[in-house]
């Protein structure tokens, strides 16, 4: 189980790490090649995007490599396949993130059923609150996969509440308001976020959205259980590649 | 029980957490001025001091005579300030922003009108002013961009995607989750996430109260046939909605028969309203917008609402169509998406080239320089003259006027006068 695995492995590594790749960025091969050097510097988790036209809570790094791999001929289905494959492979949990209309489109019910027969364990999809999910809980939990909830600093404190009701696995709080892929300045005002998260719920937090540095790493340890690292690793690859993309993970933490 | 912010299935709030206060925010002050009985005169007195609400009806007896009748009668939106109906919304939305206290508005634009209106209800209002603008709609829409500027008004190029409406919407969003606390977004269609597809209606439904009373009075008696055309609906629900309770509808089409059979409605005394989407270079290449008048359209969730969408079978969106920016997105509005299924408005699209045929005709013979987007009306009225008789009125809404079509409508028609200007200014600026 997603949560216990974290409440463990916290013990053992203080903090964890999720990265996050976007699945046929650039190509199929390129992106397994990608977690395995991801998965062998030590990350605990990992998000694989399922690539949608219309991303509109990613900034312009991850949204162009969402246009690539579409471009490239990236279905959903190789998405699954893909997901299979790096399970079988890793024994790290796995995570799909994508938008609404993805799994709307498949299918509500047969898309957590080939999520969970492909050996994913959460989904995030940032695009379906609570209110419009019915259907999308549903489903999941007949899979037994968890649904990943976020909580944001403009969240009011009886939203928070509202939102922890549907807690399974972790929360993922967002550090600053806007999209990925911009600065975040850790400061105080975090503490006090995330103060407000831990009061409505016993989960796990992670924490992403400008997450680049190993300072940024240390800055969270005890505070949260798990740091998300996005766009940076992104960016990375983008202009040194996959061994820099390993090497940037090993020392993150 | 319907829930808010849906009509049928359709509609909803699919919006990333960050912006759940801000849409919380919103609504509450959306309520405000419905229940606020002073709100709409104080509208309305702005629409007529600043803009030229009522805007006329106009008896089009050339046309008439052409086609042999029905009585066309058209309405004249394209007589607002700034030239379309888009204005009605701004002015909204700006009063709402007014109240709500904050100091920055962004907005996203196709053929340029709404971004235009936008920018002259911040300089009015003394509001910060960023648009958001496809790299493809800049380059065909150039005129519209260079008054934005002159309004004072940032124009931001939006270069991901296919560079379109669409495109814009999605960049607009990506501001507001970052800026919420002094900006408002004034989306310029009844699309978008609830309250938009409302509220941007309940400002647009002064096209429709006006051209009820203005038809009755003029002609005597309701239209048989209303025709608007359709990008994201708003001008085309701003007339409908004056004659909903004069529609009859009496049998329904299956709505689980997603698009297999014609749409089984018979509408018998009742007025009938007609919906018209950019046919682009015709239904049958593909190459078109017609999300609900082609068989390609299909249900899905984007943008933060949930209609019928122009997708591929993974639900990632495909490349729209047309000649009129202002048409040319994947979705429509979730309250068009309710009354196409439940037969309500019926649903026809008009190709490129009928769309230049009536704007010619149009101009013509009524001295009138009609939108492209507008054009679908016309051309889809005139297509359909054959099966009215000579003494059925139609109302067409005209949402806006062409002079922003320069560039797109001298290149169609060919002009060669209109060419060797462009070639000599060219020529002096690159001296
Ligand atoms: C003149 C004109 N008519 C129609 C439209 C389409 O929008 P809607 O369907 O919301 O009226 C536009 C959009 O830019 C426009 O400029």
């Amino acid at each position: 189980m997603l949560e216990d695995y974290i409440r463990q492995r916290t013990e053992e590594r203080g903090i964890l790490l999720m990265a996050h790749v976007v699945v046929g960025y650039p190509d199929l091969e390129s992106s397994f090649d990608l977690v395995k050097a991801i998965v062998s510097a030590g990350v605990d988790l990992m998000e694989l995007q399922i690539p949608f036209s219309e991303p509109i809570a990613d900034g312009p790094v991850i949204l162009k490599a969402n246009q690539s791999a579409l471009t490239a001929g990236i279905r959903v289905d190789d998405c699954f396949k893909f997901a299979h494959r790096v399970t079988q492979s890793f024994d790290i949990p796995f995570l799909f993130m994508t938008y609404c209309n993805i799994v709307f489109k498949h299918g509500e019910e047969q898309f957590f059923a080939q999520a969970k027969e492909a050996g994913i364990v959460g989904t995030i999809v940032p695009d379906i609150p609570p209110e419009e999910g019915t259907s999308y809980l549903a489903a999941a939990a007949a899979h037994g996969i968890d649904p990943i909830f976020i909580l944001s600093p403009t969240t009011t404190p009886e939203r928070l509440a509202y939102l922890a009701g549907f807690g399974r696995g972790f929360f993922y709080c967002v550090a600053r308001k806007g999209i990925t892929g911009a600065k975040t300045t850790f400061s105080s005002e975090l503490d006090e976020f995330l103060g407000r998260c831990r009061r409505v719920t016993q989960l796990p937090l992670a924490l992403g959205f400008g997450v680049s540095r190993k300072e940024d790493v240390d800055f969270l340890k005890g505070k949260v259980e798990v740091a998300v690292v996005g766009s940076q690793a992104l960016r990375i690859l983008n202009t040194n590649g996959v061994e820099a993309v390993e090497d940037f993970f090993r020392r993150l933490r | 029980m319907e829930r808010p912010g849906y009509y049928g299935q359709f509609g909803g709030t699919f919006i990333p957490e960050i912006l759940v206060a801000t849409f919380d925010q919103l609504r509450a002050a959306f309520e405000g001025i419905k229940k606020d009985p002073s709100f709409w005169k104080e509208y309305q007195s702005l629409m007529s001091t600043y803009s030229c609400r009522p805007t006329p009806l106009t008896y089009s007896e050339n046309l008439t005579r052409h086609f042999n009748g029905p009585h066309f009668y058209i309405k004249r939106e394209d007589l607002n300030h700034t030239g379309a109906h888009k204005l009605n919304n701004v002015m909204g939305q700006g009063l709402v922003v007014q109240r709500m206290g904050k100091s920055r508005v962004i907005a996203e634009t196709g053929a340029g009108q709404h971004g235009v209106a936008t920018a002259t209800m911040a300089a009015k209002f003394g509001f910060e002013c960023t648009i958001y603008m496809g790299e493809v709609d800049m380059a065909r829409q150039r005129p519209n961009v260079f008054w934005m500027e002159q309004l004072g008004a940032t124009v931001v190029r939006v270069t991901d995607g296919d560079r379109i409406l669409k495109d814009a919407i999605n960049e607009a969003l990506r501001d507001w989750a970052t800026n919420m606390d002094t900006t408002h977004y004034v989306l310029g269609t009844v699309c978008g996430p609830h309250p938009y597809p409302e509220m941007v209606s309940y400002f647009q439904s002064i096209i429709g109260s006006e051209a009820r009373d203005q038809i009755v009075r003029q002609a005597g008696r309701l239209p048989k046939r209303v025709y608007a055309c359709v990008g994201g609906g708003s001008n085309a629900l701003g007339i409908f909605s004056g004659f909903l309770d004069d529609t009859q509808v009496d049998s329904v089409r299956d709505p689980s028969d997603n698009h297999s059979g014609i749409l089984r409605v018979k509408v018998s005394n009742g007025v009938e309203l007609v919906g018209v989407e950019a046919g682009g270079e015709g239904l049958e290449t593909r190459r078109h917008a017609s999300r609900l008048a082609s068989v390609h359209g299909s249900v899905g969730v984007a943008q933060g609402y949930k209609t019928y969408f122009l997708q591929d079978d993974d639900g990632q969106m495909l490349e729209t169509h047309s000649v009129a920016a202002g048409l040319d997105y994947i979705g429509v509005s979730p309250i068009l998406a309710a009354y196409y299924e439940q037969g309500i408005v019926r649903f026809e699209a008009a190709t490129n080239d009928e769309v230049l045929a009536a704007t010619r005709l149009t101009m013509k013979k009524e001295g009138i320089i009609p939108a492209l987007e507008s054009s679908h009306a016309l051309a889809c009225a005139f297509r359909e003259t054959p099966q009215m008789s000579a003494d059925d009125v139609i109302l067409i809404n005209l949402s806006g006027r062409g002079d922003k079509d320069i560039f797109t409508i001298a290149d169609a028609l060919g002009d060669e006068g209109w060419k060797e200007f462009i070639t000599t200014k060219a020529e002096a600026y690159s001296a």
